[in-house]
């Protein structure tokens, strides 16, 4: 117990050695210590899901995950999917079907849909939609940003000539 | 959110030693899916957080174990959800599971902790009851087992004795052929408490097991049997014969529903999740 906790987590492919307060979320290192501010502060208390992003693996409300507990963990960020200036299929797919609005909910629904499309290469509409349901646009984008999901899926799939992983 | 201590004790006699000496000070943390939304908002304020994700002897798998299928306590409610071993044996409780916020919390929020903060609305609680589940307790005076029926005390209250923290919950196997359903209302299909939700188990002997969620102040069991129940008739009988055991609750009016809106929407929801089970009964003979 103290008040200042020294933590290792691998954010983005990169290990990061942090020191953080125990009632730092994981959301606020991110953000304000990081700088890594595409993943989005919101509602904060996991209704909205701006603040979504993958540890090890698995999306989650960096708002409702202590900082601390990520020690140890491997945490991937919006900022993590394009490879220098290519853009990953799924941030490609959002912009070609116009799913961008204002765009604050953007990070959040695309981190669920790399979530998604990770274990189930091929979902319907109705299993996107609930892979999404966590996460709001209140631009009310919905159409197209399910639209972009399912269009991403085939061009993330490892067949044909695709060029994604 | 205010300023706490953190603790990561390592093993169970460790939590559990550090929450019997901090009392009311110190809350236990599990998937933090209630408990930091409730200090963001300073409902709580705990000076110590014990992190239990990291208690080696609590595990997060769901395994066969004596004739039940155990659930560690820190199982997320999305791997319950999707485990093929609770979707074939225990359909309700999948089926709850997978309905409660969103992926991400289901990926955070555990079984345990959806039972230990004892929500009267709690979805994964009308499964546990029909499932006749046993809660598995460490404590300062060692294990002990609490039927689910005794667990849930009141709102927000618990069997739980100072120190004592949740270890695993079990589902014994069904001696024999079961159906079983969940149906829950809420104001809209994703991302929101139970206005009512209802859990159903039927054995092929016409034994009904029916449990009532946000229905009074804590999930409440009910049983009754009869050849009834496996007729697959809207008749008069059935209706009298749910409505006798809706009489158990006590549904209050809220945000979510008004009291009388609750009573009738019980009714229509025993009757879907009891046609459901029916359903689901294997086909005998």
């Amino acid at each position: 117990m103290s008040s200042s906790l020294p933590i290792t987590v691998t954010v983005n492919g990169r290990e990061r050695r942090l020191d953080v307060a125990p009632n730092e979320t994981l959301l606020a290192v991110l953000r304000e210590r990081l700088s890594l501010t595409g993943t989005k502060k919101s509602c904060g208390e996991g209704e909205c899901g701006a603040c979504t992003v993958l540890v090890d693996g698995r999306a989650v409300n960096s708002c409702l995950m202590l900082a601390v507990e990520a020690d140890g963990r491997d945490v991937l960020t919006i900022e993590g999917l394009a490879s220098g200036d290519e853009l990953h299929p799924l941030q490609e797919a959002f912009l070609e079907a116009g799913a961008v609005q204002c765009g604050f909910c953007t990070p959040g629904m695309i981190m669920s849909a790399v979530a998604l499309l990770a274990t189930n290469p091929d979902p319907t509409p109705a299993e996107a939609k609930e892979a999404l349901c966590g996460s709001l646009c209140r631009c009310t984008g919905y159409v197209r940003i399910i639209r972009a999901v399912l269009d991403a899926a085939p061009r993330m799939r490892p067949v044909g000539n695709g060029t994604h992983n | 959110m205010q300023s706490f201590d953190y603790a990561r004790p390592s093993s169970l006699a460790d939590a559990s030693e550090l929450l019997v000496r901090r009392g009311d000070d110190a809350a236990a943390l599990a998937g933090g899916t209630d408990l930091i939304v409730q200090m963001e908002k300073g409902a709580r304020a705990p000076a110590l957080v014990v992190d239990l994700k990291r208690v080696a002897d609590l595990g997060d798998g769901i395994e066969r174990r004596d004739g039940a299928l155990r659930i560690g306590a820190l199982a997320c409610l999305e791997d319950v959800a999707r485990d093929a071993r609770v979707r074939e044996g225990f359909p309700a409780l999948a089926e709850a599971a997978g309905v409660i916020g969103s992926v991400q919390i289901r990926n955070r929020a555990t079984l345990a902790g959806n039972i230990c903060n004892a929500s009267p609305a709690a979805d994964t609680a009308p499964p546990l009851l029909v499932y006749g589940a046993q809660v598995n307790l460490f404590g300062p005076r060692g294990r002990r087992s609490v039927p689910i029926e005794e667990f849930f005390l009141g709102p927000g209250r618990t069997a739980l004795e100072a120190g004592e923290l949740t270890e695993s919950v079990d589902l014994p196997l069904p001696n024999g052929p079961t159906g079983s359903a969940f149906c829950r209302l809420a104001r809209r299909r994703g991302m929101d408490l139970a206005s009512v939700n209802v859990a159903c188990r039927l054995s092929a002997a016409g034994e009904l097991r029916l449990a009532f969620g946000a229905a009074g102040p804590t999930p409440i069991l009910v049983q009754d049997e009869g050849e009834v129940f496996l007729k697959d008739e809207a008749t008069d009988a059935l209706g009298a014969r749910l409505e006798q055991m809706a009489e158990a609750t006590r549904p209050i009016s809220d945000v979510r529903a008004g009291e009388d809106y609750r009573r009738a929407m019980l009714r229509v929801l025993s009757r879907r999740a009891l046609n459901t089970a029916r359903r689901r009964l294997p086909e005998s003979e």
